[in-house]
């Protein structure tokens, strides 16, 4: 008897300290991760990397300054296209929805965040690259903003439902029209969650690589216009990690400290935002 | 908007022509319309996708059929293409990166939920979000740099001497191939996993614990006989999550699987996978056929990833009761 509860309490504290193990695992990779990153990489974040253009296959030095450009152009795009729809989708699932059409919409909105990004790819793909038949700026855009869409519209939901009703009720005694009430006193309340959520969302599809393989495509030098193939920084540190030249790894390395940095940055700040304002009902 | 007359009436609004011109001049109306509009986008996105996928992979589904499936040759210069060996890559790698994640990252999300204080459960849980937010390229940077080498010097050697008289751990040392890909999606989906799983055991009643406490069990028997039974399917959707994640990772298997169609029964051998075989070649595929072969393969994991999610989500809601479709 004293022998199985010796047993079970051995089992007891090994099983437990397993499970710290797990977390522990867990965590350090996301500090392996920045080791390396910084460590390979850091040498080779300079004013160049910043400034100037990759140099000619087989020369070295140079810098991505295109691909950074890039990247914030095809941002913006996606911006454009995907936090309008999904804000104002939002507002209707929240404020005006019924039962048939926000089920429909939610279930789809939850389906398109889980396709595959390179899915996501060859849509923009067919549906912008194939009728001009070339690469572009606009395709690339168009894809990340697809991505977004998702994000936007389900965080927006949530945090306009977080809202308390006492202010909508406020607003409607008061006399104001339900439109009056969302867009004065409803939407403002919940702009700060709203906005992190935006971030969160642009942070999220600022490293996506796959969707632009075939949209944005790549470029070596500027990309002047919306209507040209463009560079951005994942798909610049693909290619340079895949490719055969050393001088081309250490600028991947750069490239992905730069990039892990604007991430991981972002999601600090927004994050730390969120959870000491009004946060949407988690647990 | 079928809905318009009944939810006006249920308020008590007024409700007829000139209520309604009242109504439409104070904007409450043209607003619905225009929210209306830009959540349908999403529907027609949605649409869209389905309908481009499968006109433009028109042309394969007629030519191959189902013989698509079990065809392995990928011949594009003669035309043929059949799906197998890629299908076989992406199954083996999310397989394997599920064996590796889902022990880990449940361990990791009883710990969090279930003995760390909140205050340290909290911040563990902050740093394991941003580890989900990671890019997939930089999973794929470190892969071909640190782990690779890594595989080749140490890990598969190591696996060849112990394990080696199985017909899993053979051939050369390449450091790339299947069990490289899978060691870095696991990797990948073990964040997706301690989340959602934590959130479900969080979900479970305090009682559920308290009752097995009370009975004498230990705290690892109350947890493991307990609290996780009781959580089982929405831990099995969080699995599924990982699984439909893991499926539709480009980059980082792209870069380290090794981009080989063959099919080994050793999974040091360089394999290919449906995703890393879209980034390679898309966008250099000659031909409608070939074009239209690739888009089929979008197709296929398209479908796979649909079927997946759906499942994990309606697992994940029966067990926390809240989601989706209850948060009206």
């Amino acid at each position: 008897m004293n022998l199985r509860t010796l047993w079970r309490k051995s089992v007891n504290i090994i099983m437990l300290s397993l499970t710290g193990l797990c977390a522990l695992v867990a965590v350090s990779v996301l500090f392996f991760i920045l080791g390396y990153l910084v460590y390979h990489g850091g040498r080779d974040v300079n004013w160049d990397f910043f400034t100037k253009l990759p140099k000619p296959v087989g020369e070295t030095g140079g810098g991505m300054a295109n691909a950074i450009v890039g990247s914030g152009k095809l941002l913006f795009l996606a911006a454009l296209f995907g936090i309008p729809v999904g804000l104002l989708g939002g507002v209707y699932l929240a404020e005006f929805g019924g039962h048939a059409v926000p089920f429909v919409v939610r279930y789809t909105a939850d389906l398109l965040n889980g396709v595959p990004s390179i899915v996501i790819g060859i849509f923009a793909y067919a549906l912008v690259v194939m009728p001009v038949h070339h690469f572009s700026t606009l395709a690339g855009g168009f894809a990340l903003g697809v991505m977004m869409i998702p994000i936007v519209l389900r965080s927006t939901e949530e945090f306009l439902h977080a809202v308390p009703r006492s202010m909508r009720e406020g607003a409607m005694a008061l006399g104001a029209s339900k439109w009056r009430t969302i867009s004065s006193v409803v939407l403002p309340a919940a702009s700060r969650g709203i906005l992190t959520a935006a971030l969160l969302a642009l942070a999220r599809v600022a490293g996506e690589t796959a969707p632009l393989l075939f949209t944005a495509f790549g470029n070596r030098f500027w990309s002047p216009g919306w209507s040209q193939p463009i560079s951005s920084l994942p798909v610049m540190i693909y290619t340079y990690a895949v490719g055969p030249y050393e001088d081309w790894h250490q600028q991947a390395w750069a490239a992905g400290l730069v990039l892990l940095g604007l991430v991981l940055v972002t999601n600090i700040v927004v994050r730390t935002l969120l959870s000491r304002g009004a946060s949407p009902q988690r647990s | 908007m079928a809905t318009a007359p009944s939810t006006a009436a249920a308020a008590g609004l007024p409700w007829g022509p000139r209520a309604l011109i009242r109504r439409a001049r104070s904007g409450d109306e043209i607003a619905r319309l225009i929210t209306l509009i830009f959540a349908l986008v999403v529907v027609v996105i949605a649409v869209l996708l389905v309908y481009q996928l499968w006109t433009n992979s028109a042309e394969a589904r007629h030519r191959f059929g189902l013989s698509f499936f079990w065809n392995t040759t990928w011949d594009p210069v003669a035309g043929q293409f059949g799906a197998l060996t890629f299908v076989y890559g992406t199954l083996v790698t999310s397989a394997l990166g599920l064996l590796i994640a889902v022990p880990l990252g449940l361990g990791a999300a009883i710990f969090l939920a279930e003995l760390a204080p909140r205050r340290l459960s909290d911040n563990l849980t902050f740093l394991i979000d941003l580890l989900a937010a990671v890019p997939s390229v930089i999973y794929g940077l470190l892969g071909v740099f640190i782990l690779v080498p890594l595989m080749r010097t140490e890990i598969q050697p190591a696996l060849k001497r112990t394990l080696g008289f199985t017909f899993l751990f053979r051939g050369p040392e390449y450091g790339i191939g299947l069990l490289t890909a899978g060691l870095v999606l696991a990797i990948m989906i073990v964040p997706f996993i301690i989340s959602v799983s934590r959130e479900v055991l969080l979900a479970v009643p305090g009682d559920q614990r308290e009752a097995a406490l009370a009975l004498g069990a230990t705290r690892w028997e109350a947890t493991w006989r307990a609290v996780v039974p009781y959580a089982r399917t929405g831990i099995m959707g969080s699995i599924f999550l990982a699984l439909a994640r893991a499926l539709g990772e480009t980059m980082a298997v792209t870069m380290v699987i090794g981009n080989n169609p063959t099919i080994s029964p050793s999974l040091f051998s360089p394999g290919y996978s449906i995703a890393a075989v879209l980034a390679n070649e898309f966008s250099e595929a000659t031909g409608n056929l070939y074009l239209s072969a690739l888009v089929e393969l979008g197709l296929v994991l398209f479908l796979l990833t649909f079927v997946l999610n759906g499942l994990a989500r309606l697992l994940i809601l029966v067990t926390t009761g809240r989601g989706s479709v209850e948060r009206t």
